[in-house]
C-alpha cells in the first residue's frame, strides 16, 4: 500500500463526503442536535419534579399546609393547588391529561390530632404510569413520616444517599458517551451503505480502479475519514456537553482506541452490506435495519440495565453496545479494565467485518469470481440507436 | 509450452519497445491532421476467448492495433463489445487466447497497464460533488503526473466549466471530463467505450473532433461505438462483432465494398419504368415509387437512362446509390440474427 498515494486521495473523499449534506448533517448536525435536546430535557435530573395536583379541603389546618409541605421537600413531586369548586378530582386529572391529582379531606388535621385515621385520595393516570409510581412513592413516604411524627418517634433506619465513585452522574453524563458512540456508528453505517451501493452502480469504484489507487488504498483514506469525523464529533458532543449542560465526562487516552476502531467496525459492516445488496435501495434498507435497533437497544439513550431482563441479552448481542460501554468505562468512570474488555470485544469485531467486507468488495473480476456480466436489456434501454 | 513461448515473445517485445518506435507518417484524413502511425501494435489479441457459464461472451476474436490508428468495435448489445474491451483495459480476466497491450498482459500487469492506458467507460460517471478541475487534480496526484487543470480543460473545450460541479454538467461535459480523466496520464492507449451514446448531434461531434485530435498525437484509440456514421467518420479500421465473433475486419471502404450490394441506379417516376427496365436483364428492386437497378459496371447506366427516356414515362429524378457501413451492418447482423449461415457474410478485407 502506497501511503502517500491513500493521502492523495483522502482530501478528495473528505470533499465528496462533505459535500454530501446528508453526511454532515448524520456526522455532526443530528448528534449535536440530539444532545441538545436532551440536554435541555435532562438537566439537573433525576431531580425533575413529577406534577401533582391537589384538592385540600382542610387548608386551613397546619397539618395540611405540612403535609403538603412535606411533599414538595421531596424533590420528587411538584405541588399544584386545584380550587375545590373544580367537582369531581378524578374526572379532572383525567380530562386535563395530568399525571395525578390528591384529594386531602375535610378535617384531616383534626382527625390526625385526634390521633384517628384519616384517608388521603390518589388518582393517578394509567398512562403515565412510571411517574405516577414516583408519585405514590412521595406520598406514601410523606405519609409515613407525618405518622412517625404524631406518634412521637423517629426513624431507626436511615440511609445516605451517595453516588458511586464520588461524582454524581446525571442523565446528560451518560448521554455524551451514548452519543459519541451513535455518531460512531450512524455515519460511517449511512454512508458506507449508500455510498458502496450507489458507486458500484454509477461505475465510480472501476473508474477509481482504472486510476493507480489499490482497494486497500482507498479503504485506508476511507477510515480516515471516519477516525476523523468521531475524533471531532467526540470534541464537540463532549464539548456541548460539559460546557452547557455540566456533564461530568473527561476525555482520556482510553477513549482513543475506541475511536479509532469503532468506525472500523461500522465502516466495515457498511461497506458489506453495500456490496452484497444487488441495489442501492435494498443496501438502504438493510442498513436501516441494521443501525435502528442497533440504536436503540445498545445503551445509546437508556442505559442497558434498565432494560427488561429478556431485552438484555439483545443489547449484549449488538457490537455498538461494547463500544458504548467501554467510553462510559473510559469516559465516565475511569475503568481501565472493563474498558479493555470491551476492546477487545470491538477489536474482534472490527478485524471480523474488515476481513468480510474486503472480501466481498472487488473493484475488478477476480480469478475465479467473475464480475456480473452487462445486462443486454440494459445497454438496450440506454441506448439511443440500437442497431 | 504455449505459454513459456508466448514469454519469450514478451521479452522480444520489450526490448522492442525499448528501442525507438517505428513511424510512419500518413497523410490527413477526413480533414483532421496529419498523424505518427506506429507500425508496432499497441494492441494484439489472438483467439481471445470469455465465457460466463455457458454463454460465450468472446470466441475466438483475434486482431491487433498500432499507434496512431482509430480501431472501432461495432456490434449490436451483447456482441462481446465491451467483454473485449475491459479484457484489454485489465478489469476482466479471460477464459482463453493471448492478450498484450503494450506488450503487457492486461490481467497480471494490470498495475503497468493502467498507467499507461486512458479508458472512457461506458456509461461514464463521476462524482457528483466534485469539479472537473478538482477531479484532474485528483488525478494527477494519484498518476503522479505534472498536469496543468487548465490546459487539460482547453483541449476538451470545457474551461468553462471548470469549477462547475459534476451534476450540474450536461451529457456532453460528462463525456468531456472522461475524456480530459483519461488524458491525465498522457496515455499511449485510449479506450473510449461508447463515448457519444445519448449525446446530442454537437456533442457527438465536439468528442469527435477530440478522438481526431487523439489519433493525431500517435495514440491508439479502441473506440466502441452502435454509431455506425461515427465509426464510418472516425475510424481507420472497424471490427463487426457478433455473438462474440468477428464477422468482418476491415477499413470502412473496404467492408462496404467488399460486403455492400453492387451501386445502383434509383429512379424516382412511373411505376411502369420496372417493367421496361426488365428486358435489360439487370436486378431490380422496387418500392414506394422507387425503382433501383444494380449497375455491374459503370457502362450498365447509359442504357437504363436511354431505355427510361425513350419510353416516354414521367420521372422525377435519377441518382446513384452506395450502401452505407449501416447498410451493410444491418445486412450482416440481420442475417445472423436470422439464423443464416455466417460463411458469406463473414470475412477479413485487405484495409
Amino acid at each position: 500500500m502506497n501511503l502517500g498515494r491513500a493521502l492523495a486521495y483522502f482530501p478528495t473523499f473528505a470533499r465528496i463526503c462533505f459535500r454530501s449534506r446528508l453526511g454532515v448533517f448524520m456526522t455532526l448536525i443530528f448528534p449535536g442536535m440530539l444532545i441538545l435536546v436532551f440536554g435541555a430535557i435532562f438537566t439537573n435530573t433525576g431531580s425533575t419534579r413529577v406534577p401533582l395536583s391537589v384538592e385540600n379541603l382542610d387548608h386551613n389546618s397546619p397539618l395540611s399546609q405540612q403535609f403538603l409541605a412535606g411533599l414538595n421537600a421531596t424533590g420528587v413531586v411538584s405541588v399544584s393547588l386545584v380550587s375545590p369548586t373544580v367537582g369531581n378530582l378524578s374526572d379532572y386529572v383525567t380530562h386535563n391529561s395530568l399525571v395525578a391529582g390528591l384529594v386531602i379531606p375535610q378535617g384531616f388535621g383534626a382527625t390526625l390530632t385526634n390521633r384517628s385515621p384519616v384517608r388521603l385520595l390518589l388518582f393517578t393516570n394509567p398512562s403515565s404510569a412510571v411517574a405516577a409510581g414516583e408519585v405514590q412513592g412521595a406520598v406514601q413516604g410523606v405519609a409515613n413520616g407525618m405518622d412517625l411524627r404524631i406518634a412521637g418517634g423517629s426513624p431507626l433506619v436511615t440511609y445516605v444517599d451517595l453516588n458511586a465513585g464520588g461524582h454524581i452522574f446525571t442523565v446528560i453524563d451518560y448521554l455524551v458517551p451514548g452519543l459519541i458512540g451513535f455518531s460512531v456508528l450512524v455515519s460511517p453505517m449511512m454512508q458506507m451503505v449508500n455510498l458502496s451501493s450507489t458507486w458500484k452502480r454509477e461505475k465510480l469504484f472501476r473508474e477509481l480502479s482504472l486510476t493507480p489507487l489499490s482497494r486497500g488504498e482507498w479503504l485506508f483514506a476511507t477510515l480516515l475519514w471516519y477516525v476523523v469525523l468521531a475524533l471531532v464529533s467526540t470534541v464537540l458532543l463532549t464539548g456541548l456537553g460539559t460546557l452547557l449542560f455540566g456533564a461530568h465526562v473527561t476525555l482520556t487516552p482510553l477513549a482513543l482506541p475506541f475511536l479509532i476502531v469503532g468506525p472500523v467496525l461500522f465502516v466495515s459492516i457498511g461497506l458489506l452490506a453495500g456490496t452484497v445488496s444487488k441495489t442501492p435501495e435494498v443496501a438502504g434498507m438493510i442498513g436501516n435495519v441494521i443501525t435502528f435497533p442497533m440504536m436503540f437497544l445498545s445503551g445509546t439513550f437508556y442505559p442497558v440495565s434498565m432494560f427488561p431482563s429478556w431485552l438484555v441479552p439483545v443489547a449484549h448481542a449488538l457490537p455498538l453496545y461494547y463500544l458504548i460501554d467501554g467510553l462510559n468505562a473510559s469516559l465516565l468512570f475511569g475503568n481501565v479494565s472493563t474498558a479493555l474488555t470491551d476492546l477487545v470485544i470491538v477489536t474482534i469485531l472490527a478485524a471480523a467485518f474488515a476481513f468480510a467486507a474486503t472480501q466481498a468488495f472487488t473493484w475488478r473480476e477476480e480469478r475465479g469470481r467473475v464480475l456480473p456480466r452487462r445486462s443486454v436489456t440494459h445497454d438496450g434501454a440506454r441506448g439511443p440507436a440500437a442497431i | 509450452m504455449i505459454r513459456l513461448a508466448f514469454d519469450a515473445y514478451e521479452r522480444r517485445k520489450v526490448k522492442r519497445q525499448n528501442s525507438p518506435a517505428t513511424l510512419t507518417h500518413e497523410p490527413a484524413r477526413e480533414g483532421g491532421p496529419a498523424h505518427v502511425r506506429s507500425t508496432t501494435p499497441v494492441i494484439e489479441v489472438s483467439h481471445l476467448e470469455k465465457t460466463y457459464g455457458k454463454v460465450h461472451a468472446v470466441n475466438d476474436v483475434s486482431f491487433d492495433i498500432r499507434g496512431g490508428e482509430v480501431f472501432s468495435f461495432l456490434g449490436p448489445n451483447g456482441a462481446g463489445k465491451s467483454t473485449t474491451v475491459e479484457i484489454l483495459e485489465g478489469l476482466r480476466d479471460r477464459t482463453g487466447g493471448e492478450v498484450r497491450v503494450l506488450g503487457l498482459d492486461p490481467w497480471t500487469h494490470f498495475d503497468q497497464v493502467k498507467a499507461r492506458i486512458g479508458v472512457i467507460p461506458q456509461d461514464f460517471h463521476f462524482f457528483p460533488k466534485l469539479t472537473p478541475r478538482e477531479a484532474i487534480r485528483l488525478y494527477a496526484r494519484l498518476f503522479n503526473a505534472k498536469v496543468d487543470p487548465d490546459e487539460l480543460l482547453a483541449r476538451v473545450e470545457l474551461t468553462d466549466k471548470a469549477d462547475d460541479y459534476y451534476d450540474t454538467l450536461s451529457g456532453g461535459q460528462h463525456q468531456k471530463v472522461g475524456v480530459a480523466l483519461s488524458l491525465v496520464n498522457d496515455p499511449e492507449v485510449c479506450f473510449l467505450d461508447e463515448p457519444t451514446t445519448g449525446l446530442d448531434p454537437r456533442a457527438r461531434r465536439s468528442i469527435w473532433a477530440v478522438i481526431r485530435r487523439l489519433r493525431g498525437e500517435g495514440r491508439a484509440v479502441l473506440l466502441t461505438t452502435h454509431y455506425l456514421e461515427e465509426a464510418q467518420q472516425l475510424s481507420d479500421r472497424i471490427g463487426i462483432l457478433n455473438f462474440g465473433q468477428v464477422i468482418a475486419m476491415g477499413s470502412p471502404s473496404a467492408i462496404i465494398s467488399k460486403f455492400g450490394r453492387p451501386e445502383r441506379i434509383r429512379i424516382v417516376g412511373d411505376p411502369l419504368i420496372a417493367a421496361r427496365l426488365k428486358p435489360l436483364g439487370l436486378s431490380m428492386t422496387q418500392a414506394d415509387g422507387e425503382v433501383e437497378v444494380e449497375l455491374h459496371s459503370k457502362n450498365d447506366a447509359l442504357p437504363i437512362l436511354q431505355t427510361v427516356s425513350m419510353s416516354g414515362l414521367q420521372w422525377e429524378s435519377f441518382s446513384t446509390v452506395n450502401d452505407s457501413l449501416e447498410d451493410v451492418f444491418i445486412r450482416m447482423v440481420g442475417h445472423l440474427e436470422e439464423g443464416t449461415s455466417t460463411a458469406p457474410m463473414r470475412g477479413e478485407v485487405a484495409a
